[in-house]
């Protein structure tokens, strides 16, 4: 299958490309840029004409909720939901039940992802036996199996002394660690930023000094161990600047924050809306600016959707009971985009954070339009709004507290190596 | 939507729909509360009709003697029958969700639900999903809010000291986790009071509770100094399980009203306690069974409160 995508605005933020160039591709390849090769014939021609042309995204949180939670979303829908975001790589965390601990189940996961033919999917396998905290995984053998990096997503993971033996265990085998710092004891029970709206609605909060701390010993340990870190779902301005102070001084770590943090303050939970129970909870105007000024400046690598799908019944509670999570694939891009536009963010920056930055992260060869490599695509229309509602969402989880909101941005082609795997109406 | 979405308790004329927090109550239906429950006080409680033939459910998923009694006898001063469920020893043990539980009692044709919950925010996630005719009262819900309560407080203060705009109160306890200390500071605020202050060790303060309008004090005796009004809150014995205070001793010692302290407030100040009260741990007998303490009162003014409430939602029609 020969695709020519014609007349659209190729953005290639690795290779420095902004500018209005055809696209090539053959053989699942990118054949390619500009001057179409000599002869070449094309089976099917895109024309992109006012679109922009873009990789496709790598989004280095989206839970897919198999195995375990099937009822909150299937692999089939949410496969459908990442590749109408213009997602075509990501990476899924281990919170499954059981948790991806265990070859088998990473193999499963990756033969049903492979079955399906959307995104690819790469699992980052548990850090610790069934994410108690206690015993550390066969992290070769996971790694083996298809594991990328190794994380407890939200699980506690209270021990520092298991903590400091995963990283030096990992450390040894040049194995990629992702840690979101968060301290269980300073954060428990919280579910909002302690701060004024918490206050003001008697909710449990979670303290800045939940993430700062935790983070505090995180930067010490990978010092320590020498191992590869990656910080997941920074929330607040210490935090970042911790980061930022860390990345000065050489230390080789790197970080991502959450779209919906991005944007939303603790201001929008409102009156209890529980789609705005995300976790860590949303965080202080002066926080979010601070995330918004360190993506900007390059201390934040990549923005993630940290996709949650979670059904009616785990949402429709009171705020505190409800179950934490947003959807997100479909909304990473248009909110990217959205912080672009208003930070004043130019689109190849702002498109690095959600394509070569977080490939990088990953060790992937993906994220980029070069010849000769595989033709992962979205082409997108910038100008187009349209409205988040149930309706409108591929993804089995209609929970994010942009419903109902106009968003603009919207996906109309994604090619994974090449093939067209999904095409908007 | 007939509600407000800026203000979930009103309709969109503005009227009370449901009662669910004095923050953002406008002041014109906080007089009016207090101005209707003065009604009641008034006369000699006989039974009125306002509101015969209305079933009044009191939805308690929080085990509570005092608020739902005042509550029960509130609505059946007002002639309405009413049903109390205690709802935690029933169906939520059988794993049925809030919402059906709310939905099957919508279905019983109840006009009025009185709400004791322990998580913030479930009375308005109630009133979010019952029927357009039922009315919804917060009886108190986690630490969010506890709006009768400050009402009948504001009541109380009213009938004592008359104008909110030259009083100095004092709050003092654990704020962190009261629903009372809230409803009191956003009503307080929105009478007028000029000065709130909030006493309280700081691992019982909550974060940035200054932009409510209150100046924090953590010595009894510079915060009582010249005060009005000193409202007291109960320490519940579980904070002491925790790492909040080391004991309720050490706290009867800096916290508790004492004669001795509550000699620096101004020679006619009066005492609030919402009930029940520990005596030696937050307030001294002394003080409690003083000439300066108003509680039982406030026990009285909470029964007219409620039926004010009561008759005022009663009389909003949905939209």
């Amino acid at each position: 299958m020969k695709i020519h995508i014609k007349g659209g605005r190729l953005i290639d933020p690795k290779n420095g490309i902004d500018a209005a160039r055809d696209l090539y591709i053959a053989a699942g390849k990118v054949v390619a840029v500009g001057e179409a090769p000599k002869g070449y014939a094309a089976n099917r021609v895109i024309d992109a004409t006012g679109l922009v042309v873009c990789p496709g995204l790598v989004d280095l949180a989206a839970r897919l909720r198999e195995p375990g939670f099937e009822y909150m979303a299937t692999l089939e829908s949410e496969m459908e939901a990442a590749v109408a975001g213009g997602v075509t790589s990501l990476a899924c965390p281990p919170d499954t039940d059981p948790p991806l601990d265990e070859p088998g189940l990473v193999e499963m996961l990756k033969f049903r992802a492979r079955t399906l033919n959307r995104a690819r999917v790469y699992p980052v396998g548990a850090l610790t036996e069934g994410l108690k905290g206690e015993r550390l995984t066969e992290m070769a053998e996971l790694r083996d199996a298809g594991c990328i990096a190794f994380s407890h997503a939200d699980a506690p993971l209270a021990d520092n002394q298991v903590l400091y033996r995963a990283l030096q265990y990992a450390a040894t085998f040049g194995f990629h660690v992702w840690l979101r710092p968060h301290d269980t004891a300073l954060a428990r029970n919280g579910v909002a930023h302690d701060g004024q709206v918490a206050t003001r609605l008697g909710l449990p909060a979670v303290p800045v000094c939940a993430e700062t701390v935790a983070l505090s010993t995180i930067l010490i340990l990978t010092r320590e161990t020498g191992a590869r870190v990656h910080l997941a779902r920074l929330s607040t301005a210490e935090g970042v600047d911790m980061v930022r102070k860390a990345k000065q001084q050489g230390l080789p770590v790197s970080c991502d924050v959450g779209a919906h943090h991005v944007h939303l303050t603790e201001m929008d939970i409102g009156y209890f809306d529980a789609n705005s129970h995300l976790t860590p909870p949303f965080r202080s105007l002066r926080d979010r600016e601070a995330l918004c000024a360190a993506l900007a400046d390059g201390t934040v690598d990549a923005i993630c959707s940290d996709h949650t799908p979670v059904d009616d019944d785990a949402k429709q509670l009171p705020f505190a009971e409800a179950e934490s999570g947003a959807t997100g694939l479909e909304l990473l891009l248009p909110l990217t985009l959205k912080w672009a536009e208003e930070s004043g963010v130019k689109l190849p920056a702002a498109l690095a954070r959600v394509t070569s930055e977080p490939a990088r992260v990953l060790d992937i060869d993906a994220g980029h339009l070069t010849p000769g490599h595989s033709a992962d695509v979205c082409i997108f229309d910038p100008a187009r709004y349209w409205k988040v509602e149930p309706a409108s969402l591929r993804s089995q989880g209609k929970n994010t507290p942009f419903l109902g909101f106009e968003l603009k941005g919207r996906v109309r082609h994604t090619l994974v190596e090449g093939q067209l795997v999904y095409e908007a109406k | 939507m007939w509600l407000n979405p800026a203000n979930p308790q009103l309709g969109r004329d503005g009227e009370l729909h449901h009662l669910l927090s004095l923050e953002g109550l406008p002041a014109e239906i906080m007089w009016r509360i207090l101005d209707t429950a003065k009604t009641f006080v008034g006369v000699k409680m006989k039974k009125v009709p306002l509101l015969r033939g209305k079933s009044v459910f009191n939805l308690f998923f929080e085990p509570s003697t005092r608020t739902r009694t005042t509550f029960e006898i509130a609505a059946k001063r007002l002639s309405a029958d009413v049903i109390n469920l205690n709802i935690s020893a029933s169906s939520q043990t059988k794993g049925e969700s809030l919402l059906d539980t709310v939905d099957n009692l919508s279905a019983m044709h109840a006009d009025m639900f009185v709400v004791r919950h322990g998580e913030s925010g479930a009375p308005h996630f109630i009133a979010r999903h019952v029927a357009p005719e039922i009315h919804v009262i917060n009886a108190g819900d986690g630490r969010h809010s506890h709006p009768t309560q400050g009402l009948l407080d504001m009541y109380t203060i009213r009938h004592y000291k008359k104008d909110f705009g030259s009083l100095r109160v004092a709050i003092v306890g654990d704020i962190l986790h009261s629903r009372v200390a809230r409803s009191q500071m956003h009503a307080l605020a929105t009478l007028g009071c000029p000065e709130i202050r909030v006493i309280c060790p700081k691992t019982l303060l909550p974060a940035h509770v200054e932009q409510l309008g209150v100046h924090v004090y953590h010595d009894m005796r510079q915060g009582l100094k010249d005060v009005d009004v000193v409202m007291m809150l109960r320490l519940q014995n579980e904070r002491m399980q925790g790492a909040l205070l080391p004991s309720a001793q050490e706290f009867y010692k800096f916290y508790g009203l004492t004669e001795d302290k509550l000699a620096v407030a101004k020679p006619d100040a009066i005492v609030l306690h919402p009930g029940p009260m520990n005596r030696g741990v937050e307030i001294d007998s002394s003080v409690a069974d003083g000439k300066q303490s108003v509680i039982l009162p406030q026990v009285t003014f909470g029964i007219a409160i409620r039926m004010a409430v009561m008759s005022i939602l009663a009389g909003a029609k949905a939209k």
